[in-house]
């Protein structure tokens, strides 16, 4: 939290070339401009002599109406940003965190969600496209998007049929977080993982409340895909982790209390929530599993009849300004997949080997497939764990 | 026959008056009911969701929820017990011994923890069981190694703490409402004060501690906030099982078929209760005449 202190220092010239940019694209009003390269006191001194640079009412964006209401996941935005928005458009964001996609989707398919701006995982999409849930973006209408600017292999997963459903937001990898002070033995892989959970950190593992990487790191410790349907291999990943129940701390996918307060000592861990902590607490230590584990990407799409369209395209335009995003990393500790934006990034978070691992240790990890979101066999795995 | 034409109009105000409240059953309950029935004879579409179908094979799949529902059938009679064995002597308190001047302070104080969310203050009590919290004051004075949250003990805490006030509150009125002319019969007549608790105030506060039993019994079977905060997904009740159905699982049909053995199994414990509770009131009733 410490780097959102270096947004009151004094504009650097390089920020003010940046925010000048942002202002001639129309990212940002005139006022906010003003505002923020701290030009505005000097308005107050030249106001009188040259009317013209005046602030006024901003009219950039339109009517938006007050408010867009956003379903995205914990921990993922910086407050600055989200408020820097409401100020410069007027509209309130109405936040909805998730705990998993399946969930999301669940909430979709019910209806009536209300939502404008929603932040599904690579998975899901071709499922949401299909289920006519999300709505095609007019890519026109979102000028700070530079589809070259993002690998394809990050933003592949937006386009079904030729048709683009959504922008890249940020991309990661699902791995595990220990408590050096607590685990001795650095366990290197999901096998490891369980063997830890069932000996020397019984009590004190922490498994997320969400079928794809509790299931999926169950299957990889067993040596099968982190995306399997396989019936018998999912009823072998069942039985692992309901040997492993008696010895978990809690099946939640909100870890990171537990694992600041020393009750956890070992959770399954997105690598944002792992620079989170690690900051924090630099005995903590992320790993990618040798036995496999998941790589994703998230992307900001539209649901079909979001009620403040307009205010939902301008909202995932400013999202995707590079100095934006830049922003947005040095908070929530995610990579970007856009290169305009991980150039921004200071040299500490650009080299983080948690937020960009060397190119080898991610050949073991596999991209969630939509299958593995709707399979009924997995959804009735992780149902029955839980109640066991 | 007079008598007749009379009650007419009152007839029509009558039905005018129950008007509301009859549409908002038949909408908000029956209604909702009848889909629920009907969607438990279904199965899961294959994205999840519910497809038409006739089929009895969502309640041969209950089995696999026994443990929910008998950790349900376990934590809300226990959860009911330690409320009203918490809420009733200070609902005596509030009532009977505690001084005019104070007493209205004294429950607006019961009722305030009212004013924030549940989900919120379930929340601080993550905090306050966890291994920074209870535990690590525990540390202090030497002992090591406690457990609190994500714990059966922390469900339970979770419970009274927030179901405290449903059962104050109604013990509280039937003890209020004692005529405290019998209490000092009680006396003139040589009866001790437990004697007098025993005979007098305890029967005549019965009726407040049904109400309330029921109030709290009720709600708790069908809890599942307090469980999946303090108990960490590891207490598991069926109203979780139940929100992980229609929310995670997406398999409608088997939600609504938990759904309706949850209803069935309250229906017949809550008409149990009732008939009890009944029975010793007349009989009290008669013994007291």
């Amino acid at each position: 939290m410490s780097k959102i202190n270096k947004e009151n220092k004094p504009i650097t010239s390089e920020k003010l070339m940046n925010e000048l940019h942002r202002y001639q694209k129309g990212s940002i009003t005139r006022r906010h401009f003003l505002e923020v390269t701290g030009l505005g006191a000097a308005m107050t001194v030249l106001g009188t002599a040259m009317p013209s640079l005046l602030p006024r009412k901003a009219h950039a964006f339109g009517n938006l109406g007050n408010r867009l209401v956003f379903a995205t996941w914990p921990n993922y935005h910086n407050q600055v940003n989200l408020d820097e928005f409401t100020k410069m458009t007027g509209v309130h964001l109405q936040m909805n965190a998730f705990g998993s996609n399946e969930e999301m989707l669940a909430k979709l398919q019910a209806g009536g969600t209300g939502w404008d701006v929603i932040v599904p995982t690579n998975y899901t999409i071709t499922n949401y496209v299909n289920l006519g849930l999300i709505q095609p973006l007019d890519l026109s209408r979102l000028p700070n998007y530079d589809g070259s600017a993002n690998d394809p292999m990050f933003a592949g997963p937006a386009t079904v049929n030729g048709t683009v459903y959504c922008v890249p937001k940020n991309w990661g990898t699902t791995g595990f977080i220990i408590n050096t002070k607590k685990i001795k033995s650095s366990p290197k892989s999901w096998k490891d993982f369980f063997d830890v959970t069932m000996g020397a950190g019984s009590g004190h593992t922490i498994v997320h409340d969400y079928q794809l990487t509790t299931i999926g790191a169950a299957l990889c410790a067993l040596g099968y895909s982190f995306n399997s349907i396989d019936p018998n291999e999912l009823a072998e990943a069942e039985a692992l982790l309901i040997k492993s129940k008696p010895h978990l701390f809690a099946i939640t996918s909100d870890y990171q209390p537990g694992m600041r307060s020393g009750d956890a000592w070992m959770s399954i861990c997105w690598n944002g929530d792992a620079t989170q902590l690690k900051n924090d607490l630099p005995e903590m230590d992320y790993v990618i599993a040798t036995d496999g584990g998941e790589i994703w990407t998230d992307f900001y799409a539209i649901p079909t009849g979001a009620p403040h369209l307009d205010a939902a395209y301008v909202f995932i335009n400013y999202l995707q300004d590079p100095y934006i995003q830049a922003r947005e990393a040095s908070v929530h500790g995610y990579a970007p997949t856009d290169s305009r934006a991980i150039a921004l990034q200071p040299d500490s978070l650009g080299s983080d080997p948690i937020l960009h691992p060397a190119a080898e240790l991610l050949n073991g990890l596999e991209f969630g497939a939509a299958q593995t979101m709707t399979d009924p066999v997995r959804a009735e795995v992780i149902a029955r764990f839980k109640s066991a | 026959m007079l008598k007749n034409e009379d009650s007419k109009p009152n007839h029509w105000l009558t039905a005018a008056l129950l008007m509301p409240t009859t549409m908002w059953f038949v909408f908000m309950l029956i209604l909702p009911l009848i889909v629920i029935l009907i969607f438990s004879f279904g199965e899961r579409a294959a994205v999840g969701g519910y497809a038409a179908s006739f089929t009895f094979e969502q309640y041969a799949n209950l089995p696999s929820r026994l443990k929910a529902f008998q950790n349900t059938m376990i934590f809300a009679p226990i959860g009911t017990l330690l409320s009203l064995f918490m809420a009733y002597p200070l609902a005596y308190y509030l009532a009977l011994r505690v001084d005019r001047r104070y007493k209205f302070i004294l429950l607006v104080l019961v009722i305030v923890p009212f004013w924030t969310s549940l989900l919120i203050r379930t929340y601080a009590w993550i905090f306050i069981l966890g291994g920074r919290g209870i535990p690590l004051m525990l540390e202090w004075i030497g002992i090591e190694g406690v457990r609190l949250v994500n714990t059966p003990g922390a469900v339970l805490i979770g419970i009274v703490y927030g179901y405290l006030p449903l059962m104050v509150f109604p013990i509280f009125v039937s003890l209020e409402k004692i005529d405290k002319n019998l209490l000092e019969a009680s006396n003139d007549l040589g009866g001790t004060p437990f004697k007098t608790f025993m005979q007098i105030t305890l029967p005549l506060s019965m009726l407040g501690v049904a109400t309330g039993c029921m109030l709290v019994f009720i709600l708790l079977m069908g809890e599942f906030l307090i469980p999946a905060f303090l108990g960490g997904g590891k207490v598991f009740f069926i109203g979780n099982a139940l929100v992980d159905l229609f929310l995670q699982s997406r398999n409608w049909p088997f939600g609504s078929a938990v759904s309706v053995t949850l209803v069935v199994i309250m229906l017949i414990t809550v008409s149990l209760y009732m008939r009890l509770t009944m029975r010793t009131k007349t009989g009290r009733d008669e013994s007291l005449m």
